[in-house]
C-alpha cells in the first residue's frame, strides 16, 4: 500500500514540488514486490531452480576461477562488477523530461526487464559450466548468434569508451581543481601498485585505504592548485588537449604491466565507488531533499537541449544501466556463475544485484532533480543550443520557463570552485553539483560545497577512467583473440608488437569517437550517448533472444513471455531509436538530416562533421542489421522447436547431485 | 559470535573477495607458496589471464 501511494504520488502530483523520499519509498516497495513475487515465480515456474543440482563452482572447483562462495559474498562481487557510471549518467540526462518518465522506466524496466535478464542469463550460464553469452548464443541459437554477440560486444566497448572519455573531458575542461585531482590519481595508483608488489604483497584493502587517503589529500591539494595561478595554468586545459591526454593514458594503461597501473586503479575505484554510493544513500535519507524539477517538462515533445528526441524511444535508450543493460549479461555469464555454490542463489545474486543497481539510478535521478531546473539546464545545455555567452544562455533557458541568471550561475560556480558551470554537458558536472548539494546539506554546509563537488567529480572521473583503461585492455584481448585465428603470433597476449598494435587499434577506435564528440558544436553527448544506449540495448536484445530460445527448448514455451515481452519492448525501442537517429528529418536527431544541413552551410569544418554523421549512420545500420539477423535466426529456431521439426534439446551440463544438500540433510 | 560480529565478518569477506585478497589466499594455498613478491607477481599474471579479461560494466 505504501508503494502504491508513493507511485501514485510521483505519477499524479502536478504543480507542487515533492520530496525525494516519495521516489525512495516507491522504489523500495516496487523492488520488494518484484523480488518477493515475480522473481519467485520465475525461479519456481520458468527456471525450476533445483536445490539438488551441483553448480560448476562445486563440480569444477579448482581454487582459481571455480570456487563455491558464500551467497552474500557473490552478491557483493557481482554488484561491484555491474555497477558502473551508466546508472549515474543516464538518469541525469533523462531528467530533462522531468523526474517522472525516467523514474517509472527505471522501476518497471528493472523489475520486468533488467533483473530478469541478469537472473536468467546467470542461471543458464551456471547450467552450462559458466559459459559466456557468446558461446551460449552460438550453441543454443546458431553460428550467426555467436558472431553477432561478438560484434555487439566489441562495438559496445568501443562506443562506451568513447562516450565515457567524453564525459570526463566535459567534466574536467577549464577546471584546474578537477584536472589536478584526477591527474594525481595516476601517481597514486602507481604508488599503490608498487606498495602491493614490493612492500605488502596482496594487502589490497590496506593499499586501497591508503590510496583513498592520498586521493582526499589530492582533492584538498586541487583547491590550492586552482588558487595558485602559476600551477593552475598547467591544469587549465581545453577539451581537445584533455582528449589527447586521455587517449595517451588509455594506450599506456593497455600496454603497461597490469600490476603497475590498471589493477591498483581498479581497486581504488571500487573502494571509492562502494563508499560513495553508500554515502549518497545515507545523505538522501538524512536530508530528504525536495525535488525542484517538475514531473514532466516541456521537452517531452522532443525539443530537449540535453539531447533531442521524444520520450519514446529516447528516454528508454538514455537510461540503460539502471533499467536494463545488455552489458550485465556479460558479467552474468563471466566470473559470477563460477562462484555460485547453489543454483537457488542465482535468484538473489542475479535479480537482487540488479535491484541494487537500479536503486543507484534512482539516487542519480534524485541528485539531478534536487537542482533548480534552470541550473540543471544551464549546466547540461550545449553552447550550440543556448549560446556560449552566460547572459545569452541564461536568457534562452529562462525563456523556456526555467528562470536562471548569469549571476546565480557565476555564484554557484564560485561556491563549487569552478570558473563556469555553463555548457558542462555530459551529465557528470550536473550530478556532481546535485551530489555536493546533498552532501553539503548533510555535513559541513555550503562552506565545504567545493570540496564535495570535487569529491563527486573525482569519484565519477576515477570510476569512468577505470572503465576506460580496463575496457581498452579487454578490447585489446578480444581483438588479439580474433586476430590469432588468422595469424597465430597476433594472438599472443605477451608479444609486444601485437600488444602495441592491438592497443593502438582499440584506442584509435574509441579515440575517434571521443574526438568527434569534442569537436561537435552540440556537445557530442547529443549524438554519442544515444548511440551507446542503442548498442547497449541491442546487446540486451541478443541476451534475451538467447534466453527465450533456451526457455522454449526447455519445454516452457508458455512462460516464454517472461523474456519475450522485454525482448519485444527492446526491439521496438532500439529499432525505432535507430530509425530516428538515421532518418529523422530534424537535424538535431537524424544523422543524415544533420549531414544535409551541414552540406548546405558549407563551413570550414563541414566535411569532417558530415563524415562523422555518415560514420554514425553506418555504425547504427550495421548494429541493427546484426541484431535483426539474430532475431530472425532465433525466431526460426523457436518455430522449428514449437512445430516439432526439431527436437527441443538444451546444451546443459549433466545433472550431478550437490554435496551441499547432502551435508544439510546430515 | 554476536549478530554484529557475524555481519562484520560477512562484510569483510565480501570486501576480501571484491579486492581479490581471498583469491590471493586461495592461490597461495593451492600453490603451497608463502606470501612474497614472487608469489604475488605470479598471482597477478594468473589474474590477468582470467579476471582482468572480463569486461567492466558501464
Amino acid at each position: 500500500m505504501a508503494g502504491l501511494l508513493a507511485v501514485a504520488t510521483i505519477a499524479l502530483h502536478r504543480g507542487e514540488q515533492i520530496n525525494a523520499m516519495w521516489l525512495v519509498v516507491a522504489a523500495v516497495c516496487t523492488y520488494a514486490l518484484g523480488y518477493r513475487f515475480y522473481s519467485k515465480f520465475i525461479a519456481a515456474k520458468v527456471l525450476a531452480l533445483d536445490a539438488l543440482r551441483a553448480t560448476p563452482a562445486e563440480r569444477l572447483e579448482n581454487g582459481r576461477d571455480f570456487v563455491p562462495t558464500n551467497k552474500w559474498v557473490v552478491f557483493g562481487h557481482h554488484f561491484a562488477a555491474i555497477a558502473g557510471p551508466g546508472p549515474l549518467v543516464g538518469p541525469v540526462l533523462a531528467a530533462q523530461f522531468g523526474y517522472l518518465p525516467g523514474t517509472l522506466w527505471v522501476l518497471a524496466g528493472a523489475v520486468f526487464g533488467g533483473c530478469v535478464q541478469d537472473f536468467v542469463i546467470l542461471l543458464f550460464s551456471v547450467r552450462r559450466d559458466g559459459k559466456s553469452l557468446t558461446k551460449m548464443a552460438k550453441e543454443e541459437v546458431g553460428r550467426v548468434g555467436g558472431f553477432v554477440a561478438y560484434v555487439a560486444v566489441i562495438s559496445i566497448i568501443v562506443i562506451l569508451l568513447g562516450v565515457a572519455a567524453l564525459i570526463v573531458v566535459n567534466a574536467l575542461k577549464s577546471s584546474p581543481w578537477g584536472t589536478f585531482t584526477i591527474a594525481m590519481t595516476i601517481p597514486i595508483a602507481l604508488l599503490m601498485g608498487i606498495y602491493l608488489r614490493r612492500l605488502r604483497p596482496g594487502k589490497v584493502m590496506e593499499a586501497s585505504a591508503l590510496g583513498f587517503i592520498l586521493i582526499l589529500l589530492a582533492i584538498w591539494g586541487g583547491q590550492w592548485a586552482s588558487q595558485n595561478p602559476a600551477v593552475a595554468h598547467y591544469f587549465t586545459l581545453t577539451a581537445p588537449t584533455l582528449a589527447i591526454l586521455i587517449i595517451a593514458y588509455g594506450f599506456a594503461a593497455s600496454a603497461l604491466p597490469v600490476w603497475l597501473l590498471l589493477a591498483p586503479r581498479d581497486y581504488l575505484s571500487t573502494f571509492v565507488k562502494l563508499g560513495t554510493i553508500a554515502l549518497l544513500a545515507l545523505g538522501i535519507i538524512a536530508i530528504r531533499p525536495t525535488l525542484h524539477m517538475p514531473a514532466l517538462t516541456r521537452f517531452i515533445d522532443g525539443s530537449g537541449p540535453v539531447f533531442a528526441g521524444k520520450i519514446f524511444p529516447f528516454a528508454f535508450i538514455t537510461i540503460a544501466c539502471g533499467a536494463i543493460s545488455g552489458f550485465h549479461s556479460l558479467i552474468s555469464s563471466g566470473t559470477t556463475p563460477k562462484l555460485i555454490s547453489r543454483e537457488i542463489e542465482t535468484r538473489m545474486v542475479g535479480y537482487g544485484a540488479m535491484i541494487a543497481e537500479s536503486m543507484v539510478a534512482i539516487m542519480a535521478m534524485i541528485a539531478a532533480c534536487v537542482l533548480q531546473p534552470g541550473t540543471y539546464f544551464a549546466i547540461n545545455s550545449p553552447a550550440g543550443i543556448v549560446g556560449a555567452a552566460p547572459e545569452t544562455a541564461a536568457a534562452t533557458i529562462s525563456s523556456w520557463g526555467f528562470p536562471v541568471t548569469a549571476v546565480e550561475m557565476q555564484s554557484l560556480a564560485h561556491v563549487v570552485g569552478e570558473q563556469t558551470l555553463f555548457n558542462r554537458t555530459g551529465g557528470a558536472p550536473a550530478f556532481a553539483v546535485g551530489m555536493a548539494h546533498i552532501f553539503s546539506n548533510s555535513l559541513g554546509g555550503q562552506a565545504v560545497m567545493a570540496l564535495w563537488y570535487h569529491f563527486a567529480i573525482m569519484f565519477e572521473a576515477l570510476f569512468i577512467l577505470t572503465v576506460l583503461d580496463a575496457g581498452t585492455r579487454v578490447g585489446r584481448f578480444m581483438v588479439q583473440d580474433a586476430l590469432g585465428h588468422i595469424w597465430e603470433p597476433a594472438g599472443r597476449t605477451s608479444w609486444y608488437p601485437s600488444i602495441l598494435g592491438t592497443s593502438a587499434l582499440i584506442v584509435g577506435a574509441w579515440g575517434y569517437f571521443l574526438w568527434q564528440g569534442v569537436r561537435d558544436p552540440l556537445g557530442g553527448i547529443n549524438s554519442l550517448w544515444p548511440l551507446f544506449g542503442i548498442s547497449n540495448q541491442l546487446l540486451a536484445t541478443v541476451a534475451l533472444c538467447v534466453a527465450t530460445t533456451i526457455v522454449i527448448k526447455m519445454g516452457k514455451a508458455r512462460y516464454a513471455p517472461v523474456t519475450l515481452v522485454p525482448l519485444a519492448w527492446l526491439v521496438s525501442v532500439t529499432f525505432t531509436a535507430s530509425y530516428h537517429k538515421v532518418f529523422d528529418r530534424n537535424p538535431r536527431i537524424g544523422f543524415l538530416a544533420h549531414a544535409q544541413q551541414l552540406g548546405a552551410s558549407a563551413g570550414s569544418t563541414s566535411g569532417r562533421l558530415i563524415f562523422n554523421d555518415r560514420l554514425d549512420t553506418l555504425v547504427t545500420g550495421v548494429l541493427i542489421i546484426m541484431v535483426a539477423l539474430i532475431l530472425v535466426e532465433s525466431a526460426l529456431e523457436w518455430i522449428r522447436v514449437l512445430s516439432g521439426r526439431k527436437q527441443a534439446e538444451v546444451q546443459e551440463a549433466p545433472f550431478v547431485t550437490t554435496r551441499f544438500a547432502m551435508e544439510e540433510q546430515a | 559470535m554476536s549478530r554484529i560480529g557475524r555481519i562484520t565478518s560477512l562484510l569483510m569477506a565480501v570486501l576480501r573477495e571484491i579486492f581479490d585478497e581471498s583469491a590471493y589466499q586461495r592461490f597461495l594455498a593451492l600453490s603451497g607458496m608463502a606470501s612474497s613478491r614472487g608469489a604475488y607477481a605470479r598471482f597477478m599474471r594468473e589474474r590477468e589471464g582470467t579476471k582482468l579479461r572480463a569486461p567492466r560494466c558501464c
